[in-house]
């Protein structure tokens, strides 16, 4: 029976699992600006722009070179990452010496920019994107479609694959100690510049993975960067600026929280995460898995 | 000296007075619209184009107008839109705003329209109130609206056995309005309304409302959205076995980008009602060439439409009165003469400012049967002009009542 208040506890399942989904897309793309801005220090205000790309960059292998989904799931970051590393190069080297501020002006320009030359090409209403897992499995208490419950499991993967690398191998060590010290790094003989250089690709990759992830689920157009890329910025802070295993849990987390909302409150599920940030800030400044520096 | 000097002053305001009345007509008119937003592509600079058309088309020129279009982007944000609108009026001589998708706005321009005594002809919003509580002698409500939505899309599914609904609204003006209005011929007409979630606009992430539209175990799922909403909520349907699980999608108000936008392999088979559809007759067909050799090869929504048609008519008032100063007058004008153009065929201002023409019930058509992009509806039935609107009868519009 399908109650009008109260809501029965198998449609509680449902949410949860997908608030989770959700979550996966949050979790992955504040995890990107996570390491952009713990190793770079630069706030990376194209990640969104980055994103659409991703997402546009399955679209045209698709119909241009009729490259499928899977081949795009790998192709399409690695294009958006080089991408991503000439304007590393050639602009955001300039600006670290400056304050955030300048990355964060220059980003956010290249962000209107891109999306609007998108936008002149191909229109604002978006691009179909046919889905390469159709069907489903009933669970009992929902229906979950395969190409949602493979976006979860792709995206833990991807998360937890990039913590293990950061926090628990050698090449993750060399770049938390090019972060605190590049000079003494530089000393013993890496090449930061170059290090820093490919960091700011994989995180600009991770975006453009999520993008690739969308593109069957949601509309491919130039704006969806746009529209998302704000609530993942106040995952972060909500996180904890450059906290990596923080934009993971707070990402999955808040994707939950807003689920949530939308069966309790719907109206309110598109101000919820930034409420929460606004009372996290107040408690706990440096966000739920941040230090204060 | 001071005299001199008032004299000279007088004289050049006579003489300015004297050339004014040889000259041309001055006439400007604003697109007022999304021109980067989820509204862009169905309005948008092709809002424009078509405004600029109907000058050309009129002979605007040669008949002692001088026109001129501009155009401008409100973001859909209320603020934005009224703030254009009082420079436009106030500061850069804008006679007439048209277009103006988005309800929220809509009602807020068509506010300040009336304040300043200008005209403001509606093509893109949905709200049935433009004509209704808030109407005004100064705004003209031409192509559809949420009342000719419902009682074309919701009769015909309720008559076909689709006779409970859910509702998933866009928590704004138009979404409201079009759930109020579907949901009275809902139940006029012997069906139920078993319940309805209101989504923010712009949300990329239907799953859990569609969820809940599954659980309500309506046969109808009421798309009371618009533009990306409705393209999202029903790509996301389908991925959730909406359709396969017995129940079905009522897209209250579909725009042919969608439609585009969404592949036909996924809206094949929605009912939809429309106001005009460009491969319907030679005159549309001969419009839709020009407009898609102008516009990348894209063809005209009824909302750009609307504006071609808006345009003319209104220039044709303008010429009859010989100004466009006074915007309550240029209405009545509007009022007065039948309207009669190549795109909505003949019809009427009525009093409370609707534009009155038949609207059309389509289907989209399967990709099987699709020659291509563009070609996208059959016509399924015509609602005739006297029953397309709201009868004034029910109307709850101020002029009305004291006419």
């Amino acid at each position: 029976m399908f109650e009008l208040l109260g809501i029965p506890p198998q449609a509680l399942f449902g949410q949860l699992l997908l608030g989770l989904i959700n979550g996966a897309f949050y979790a992955m793309l504040s995890l990107g600006l996570a390491v952009i801005f713990g190793l770079l220090n630069v706030i990376n205000f194209a990640h969104g722009a980055q994103y659409m790309m991703g997402a546009f960059g399955a679209w045209m292998l698709l119909n241009y070179l009729g490259i499928p989904f899977w081949g795009a799931l790998v192709l399409s970051p690695i294009i958006v990452a080089i991408i991503g590393m000439v304007i590393e190069r050639v602009l955001l080297r300039r600006l670290y010496s400056l304050d955030h501020l300048y990355g964060l002006l220059l980003t956010f320009g290249l962000a209107l920019i891109i999306e609007g030359l998108f936008r002149r090409q191909y229109g604002s209403s978006g691009l179909p994107y046919n889905n390469p897992l159709p069907g489903g499995t009933n669970l009992g208490f929902m229906f979950l479609p395969n190409y949602r419950a493979f976006v979860v499991v792709a995206s833990l993967v991807v998360c937890l694959v990039t913590w293990f690398v950061i926090e628990r191998t050698k090449l993750g060590s060399y770049l938390r100690a090019a972060t605190e010290r590049p000079d003494l790094v530089q000393a013993f003989g890496i090449d930061v510049p170059r290090m820093i250089t490919l960091t700011y690709g994989f995180g600009v990759g991770l975006a453009a993975l999520a993008g690739v992830l969308a593109a069957p689920a949601y509309q491919v157009s130039p704006t969806m960067g746009s529209n998302l890329i704000i609530v993942v910025f106040a995952v972060v802070v909500i996180g904890g600026m450059g906290s990596i295993m923080g934009a993971i849990v707070t990402g999955f987390g808040l994707g939950v929280v807003e689920g949530l909302t939308k069966v309790f409150y719907p109206e309110a599920s598109s101000t919820v995460i930034f409420v929460i940030m606004a009372i996290v800030l107040m408690v706990k400044p440096a966000g739920l898995f941040g230090t204060a520096k | 000296m001071r005299l001199a000097a008032i004299f000279l002053a007088a004289s050049s305001l006579v003489g300015i007075g004297a050339a004014q009345a040889a000259d041309p007509v001055p006439v400007k008119i604003g697109v007022l619209n999304d021109q980067s937003g989820l509204y862009a592509d169905l309005g948008g600079q092709g809002s424009v184009w078509a405004a600029k058309k109907a000058v050309e088309d009129f002979g605007a020129a040669a008949k002692g107008l001088k026109v001129d279009v501009i155009f401008a982007d409100h973001q859909n944000k209320a603020d934005v839109g009224t703030s254009i609108a009082r420079q436009w009026y106030d500061i850069d001589g804008v006679d007439m705003i048209v277009d103006t998708p988005n309800s929220g706005v809509a009602l807020a321009v068509s506010g300040v329209t009336k304040e300043k005594n200008k005209v403001f002809i509606n093509s893109g919003a949905a709200t049935s109130d433009l004509t209704g509580k808030a109407c005004t002698p100064n705004t003209v409500h031409w192509t559809y609206d949420t009342w000719a939505l419902a009682n074309g899309t919701g009769k015909a599914i309720v008559k076909n056995g689709g006779d409970t609904w859910f509702f998933l609204t866009a928590d704004y003006a138009f979404g409201h309005a079009l759930e109020r209005d579907t949901s009275k011929v809902v139940t006029e007409n012997g069906g139920k309304v078993v319940g309805s979630v209101k989504v923010p606009l712009n949300n990329a992430d239907f799953s859990s409302f569609l969820l809940q539209a599954q659980s309500s175990k309506a046969k109808i799922v009421g798309l009371a959205n618009a533009g990306g909403d409705t393209i999202n909520s029903i790509k996301q349907a389908s991925e959730y076995g909406i359709v396969d699980g017995g129940q079905k999608l009522a897209g209250l108000l579909i725009f042919l980008t969608d439609v585009h936008s969404l592949g036909l392999k996924t809206a094949q088979g929605l009912n939809l009602t429309g106001a005009w559809y460009w491969d319907q007759t030679d005159a549309n067909r001969k419009f839709a060439d020009e407009f898609a050799k102008a516009n990348g090869g894209k063809r005209p929504t009824m909302v750009q439409a609307g504006v071609y048609s808006g345009v003319l008519h209104y220039l044709k008032a303008v010429e009859a009165l010989k100004s466009a100063k006074d915007g309550a007058a240029v209405v009545a004008e509007m009022k007065k003469l039948p309207t009669d153009d190549p795109l909505f065929g003949k019809g009427e201002v009525r009093i409370d400012g609707r534009h009155i023409h038949p609207m059309f019930l389509y289907e989209v058509k399967k990709p099987s049967e699709s020659k291509g992009p563009w070609d996208y509806y059959t016509l399924k039935a015509t609602i005739p002009a006297n029953e397309a609107f709201r009868p004034l009868s029910e109307s709850d519009c101020p002029l009305v009542k004291k006419g």
